[in-house]
């Protein structure tokens, strides 16, 4: 199994795919999804397994690197990290800093291993019954996954589902790959091959998030001192290792979801943390199980991610859509085949992720000062910088000045999507389940001769369907049962 | 809290045109029933060719979905207004303008001069004033990233007057 990391090419890949996630994650606004977007042309100089190491290295140190910035200045480094700063900064603020740290990074390395471990077991039970799957089941899966998306946890259901459908919309443009027919490419040749997903993501992303930030140049952020992370005692041990373990198992199982991600199991980790806690009062005032709860479910979310995307080709957050674009541009197809044909690409991945989750405990528990101290560069230095990056990489894809201005198009889109509170989260999963969408449907009512009603009688796509009647529904009876 | 049903209040006594819910209503009903009525003019497949639905037939889908979506939030605002955003500031509109002004300089002029005009006019709108750090962002920065882009992952940038002084 770890017969590939006898490269030491992979060990530095690995070295400094942790380090970068690290400070993506410590960066307010940037992060795993943007990061991996804005290095995915320079993986085209690596070969495949590198270049997936590299992505899925930056995914898990990402998500933990979120927790310095939650903790210290109360501003989650990620979307992740959100849940980690109610409890996070008031432990900060009462002197406990180093505890506080010292716990996320330990529930986070924890909840990470366990997720590997699922990954490892699961995926290959995933991939193997996805034998079973023609196009109709692969349809009903993919709109399993697009239903997903209305309990995704920002924004509401329905904007959601606007969002999702969005990018499903994106993914038609250009040349129909069934009958070459052009669709909304109005004269322009650059549209025929349709819009690529790196010019999207990092408009989404980056660029909408360079637009934000400059409506908050004002804002002052109170850090709070850190003089070292610290282990947690062996009373913390006591208190939280149930927490944990719930919360990795939480984490694992919100993460195989299709594009459900580490917002979500945090926030459902933390609210289970409290409800399971003997001291529930303590929760928003710094409480140590808090912060285990959110941190633990937020980093198992990233095995339990990997589940979909590489058994069934379904990415199970918006990160893992970068890297199974990641995969695609390497040659790589997701699916059940890749566990039969490629073993060892995937436990070099699945190995890559267990070392990930090592490295940055370390780098964490050293280091953490010293990444804290990243977000002391002023915006007005950093965002040009990343906007640099920016054009580049998204220009060197595919050597196209279109591509940059759809960058842009995208990132004023962004912006005022986020504004009026759509997550940009669905765009990026609709834009690439669109194809499969559409052409598991067409090609599926070619073989039912264009009846719809024949799906209803493929046992397991009926099943996806009755999950995604279940999907709508469970935002709206949350909501009712949050008024009730 | 208080806040939030403030902000509430205060769009609630908004003429309905000037509402966000209406403003973004109108705004994805708008775009949507102009590709709609654009899908109308995709190119059909022959009956005799044809097997399954037609190219057009999923995008008028799910552009009705979308409209259906829209309609059914701006509904849901009735009961619950959404809280009014703050006014956007001075810098959000000089950052557009510079990306108006990189598409400009880019097309016509240069791909990297246009990064390092956007670089600079950004970072000294946004409060940043002493020249080294100016030049830092718009020109150290940018080479950097240029030549990085153009030796590790044989990058060819655009023409333009200053890329060509490097590659004749």
């Amino acid at each position: 199994m770890m017969a590939p990391f006898f490269s030491s090419k992979l060990l530095v890949v690995l070295l400094f795919g942790t380090l970068f996630g690290l400070i993506l994650g410590v960066l307010p606004g940037l992060g795993p999804t943007t990061g991996g977007a804005l290095i995915l042309p320079f993986t085209m100089t690596l070969d495949p397994l590198s270049a997936i190491v590299l992505l899925t290295s930056i995914y898990c140190a990402g998500t933990y690197g979120g927790a310095i910035t939650a903790v210290l200045i109360n501003t989650p480094g990620t979307p992740a990290a959100a849940a980690t700063c109610l409890d996070g900064y008031p432990l900060a603020q009462k002197g406990e800093a180093g505890r506080a740290l010292g716990m996320a990074t330990v529930s986070s390395t924890v909840g990470g291993i366990f997720s590997v471990i699922v990954l490892v077991f699961f995926a290959p039970v995933l991939a193997k019954l996805a034998y079973e799957f023609g196009q109709p089941e692969y349809f009903a899966l993919a709109i399993f996954g697009l239903t997903m998306l209305a309990s995704i946890g920002e924004g509401s259901p329905i904007k959601n589902l606007i969002a999702g459908a969005f990018g499903i919309l994106i993914s038609t443009i250009g040349k129909d790959f069934m009958t070459s027919i052009d669709r909304f490419t109005y004269g322009i040749n650059e549209l025929s091959v349709g819009i690529g997903f790196i010019p999207v993501v990092v408009g989404l992303f980056a660029i909408s998030e360079m637009l934000t930030q400059s409506t908050l140049l004002n804002q002052v952020f109170k850090r709070v001192a850190l003089k070292a992370v610290k282990l947690p005692s062996l009373d913390d041990y006591k208190k939280t290792w149930k927490t944990i373990l719930r919360s990795s198992g939480i984490g694992s199982f919100i993460g195989v979801l299709p594009a459900e991600g580490g917002t979500v199991a945090s926030l459902i980790g933390y609210s289970e943390a409290k409800r399971f806690s003997k001291e529930p009062e303590e929760f928003g005032k710094g409480s140590i199980e808090g912060i285990a709860g959110a941190e633990a479910a937020n980093n198992a979310a990233t095995g339990g991610a990997m589940v979909p995307t590489l058994a069934l080709g379904i990415p199970g957050s918006a990160t893992t859509a970068v890297i199974l674009t990641g995969l695609i541009i390497h040659g790589v197809r997701p699916g059940p085949d890749l566990f039969r044909e490629q073993p060892d690409f995937l436990y070099g991945i699945f190995g890559a992720m267990l070392i990930a989750n090592v490295l940055f405990f370390i780098f964490g528990f050293f280091g953490a000062k010293l990444f804290a101290r990243i977000t002391l560069v002023p915006n007005k230095i950093l965002w040009p910088m990343i906007f640099a990056v920016s054009v580049c990489g998204t220009y060197s894809l595919s050597q196209s000045i279109i591509d940059v201005w759809i960058m842009l198009f995208f990132g004023v889109l962004g912006f005022f999507m986020r504004r009026f509170g759509f997550s940009v989260v669905p765009v990026i999963i609709g834009l690439i389940l669109g194809e499969l969408v559409e052409g598991t449907l067409r090609q599926s009512l070619v073989i039912f001769d264009g009846n719809w009603l024949m799906f209803l009688t493929r046992p397991i796509a009926l099943t996806f369907f009755i999950l995604s009647l279940i999907a709508l529904a469970f935002p709206l009876l949350r909501s009712k049962k949050q008024k009730n | 809290m208080n806040n939030v049903q403030n902000k509430k209040r205060a769009n609630k006594s908004l003429p309905f045109f000037f509402k966000d819910e209406f403003k973004v209503f109108f705004v994805i009903i708008f775009f949507s029933t102009i590709l709609l009525i654009s899908t109308f003019t995709f190119d059909k497949v022959p009956p005799i060719l044809n097997r399954g639905i037609q190219p057009a037939t999923f995008p008028k889908g799910l552009l009705v979905l979308i409209m259906f979506l829209t309609t059914i939030i701006y509904y849901l605002s009735f009961k619950n207004p959404w809280k009014k955003e703050k006014k956007l500031p001075k810098p959000f509109f000089l950052t557009i303008i510079s990306f108006i002004l990189f598409v400009v300089i880019s097309k016509t002029l240069d791909f990297f001069l246009a990064i390092s005009v956007l670089s600079i006019f950004v970072s000294y709108n946004w409060g940043e004033k002493r020249v080294f750090y100016l030049l830092l962002v718009g020109i150290i920065f940018p080479l950097v990233v240029f030549i990085f882009f153009e030796m590790i992952l044989g990058l060819r940038f655009p023409p333009g007057i200053i890329t060509n002084l490097y590659y004749y």
